[in-house]
């Protein structure tokens, strides 16, 4: 009952209720007396002034307002700087193009071999550079040209 | 007609900055008074009334009209407020409310106390000083939850369902925590409320 004291000073109350706590402090000498109390401690709090802002407060706040960066969400960012886009699109296909690519020693073996393999014979031996080679081979020692080349070309 | 709060901050999300100003005039006298008597220092409340309109603000895109607007702004202003309060970072800044009224009423921010030629008695104007000095110190003496409790309801004359969302409690709890409230200040202001209950 106490907490509806102050609802009944202010006026809070809903027709039924404050027509009970009427009833209520009819009877109740230390209600009516808490009521008739809260009421005088309402009216001292209306005592006290107010304060007005001061003149350049409007000016701050807009001052602030205006210091704030615009905030703009990550698709409308895209959409507002096409270069940035494109930046995006290129690094995303980098990326993927990274990410798929096979590793350097795998290439060598996996891909060079095959090469030798099916290379025309005919070319090899008559690539200028090999019969070169070859024949500085025989001068220093007995050595196979056919595997010198295909160390060359494996390398 | 003139546009309610929600409709000016939807606006201000549209990005009407007419729609800012016209909130900030509705609310910048309820908001500087409320944080001047939670945090006892009229320039201390205005940093952070302007802090709230910085929030508020910063918020607008996000802003979606679920609760009144009035109970999102004083939740963060009470939020701020109870911070500062704790913090105490003001400290060393504060001007005291003991200071005389005549000094605020100097810098022409409680006019009504200083108006001489309603008091033509000094003796009179000394007493009405003493008089507001003393629920200045009521109000004080109130832990800060009870305080910003008292504030929102006697001033800002918000429902007990609002006070309730912005201090985070039942409204059962906050009619009990005004209740002891207003049990301090009867006690507190004992010597006033006597003469005023005659």
């Amino acid at each position: 009952m106490e907490t509806k004291i102050l609802a009944y000073v202010d006026g809070r109350l809903k027709d039924n209720e404050r027509l009970d706590f009427e009833k209520h402090l009819a009877g109740c000498a230390a209600c009516k007396l808490r009521a008739t109390e809260f009421r005088a401690v309402s009216s001292l709090l209306d005592e006290l002034p107010q304060i007005e802002p001061s003149e350049a407060f409007d000016l701050r706040v807009h001052a602030l307002v205006a210091a704030e960066p615009a905030r703009r969400s990550w698709w409308s960012w895209l959409a507002v700087s096409p270069r940035a886009a494109f930046a995006a699109a290129m690094l995303l296909l980098a990326m993927a193009w990274i990410s798929t690519r096979p590793e350097p020693g795998v290439v060598v073996a996996e891909q060079d071999l095959p090469v030798v393999e099916n290379a025309d014979y005919d070319v090899i031996s008559n690539f200028a550079p090999l019969s070169d080679l070859s024949q500085a081979s025989d001068d220093d020692d007995e050595g196979d040209t056919g595997s010198g080349a295909g160390a060359m070309v494996t390398q | 007609m003139a546009r309610s709060d929600v409709q000016l901050m939807l606006d201000v999300k549209a990005g009407d900055e007419t729609s800012f100003a016209l909130l900030l005039q509705r609310y910048r006298s309820p908001l500087a008074n409320f944080l001047y008597r939670m945090v006892r220092n009229r320039e201390q409340a205005e940093d952070l009334a302007q802090e709230v309109f910085l929030r508020v603000y910063r918020a607008r895109e996000e802003y979606v009209p679920s609760a009144k607007f009035t109970t999102w702004l004083f939740r963060i202003a009470t939020n701020l407020a109870l911070n500062s309060v704790r913090d105490n970072r003001y400290q060393r800044l504060e001007v005291s409310l003991d200071a005389p009224v005549v000094a605020d009423a100097e810098e022409g921010d409680e006019k009504t106390l200083d108006v001489p030629e309603k008091h033509p008695n000094i003796e009179q104007h000394l007493v009405e000083e003493a008089r507001a000095q003393m629920i200045r110190h009521a109000i004080d003496k109130l832990p800060e939850k009870q305080r910003a409790a008292v504030l929102l309801h006697k001033y800002q004359e918000l429902d007990y369902a609002e006070i309730s969302k912005i201090l985070q409690c039942s409204e059962s709890a906050l009619k009990s925590l005004l209740f002891r409230a207003y049990e301090t200040l009867r006690v507190e202001l004992a010597p006033l409320v006597a003469r005023q209950a005659k």
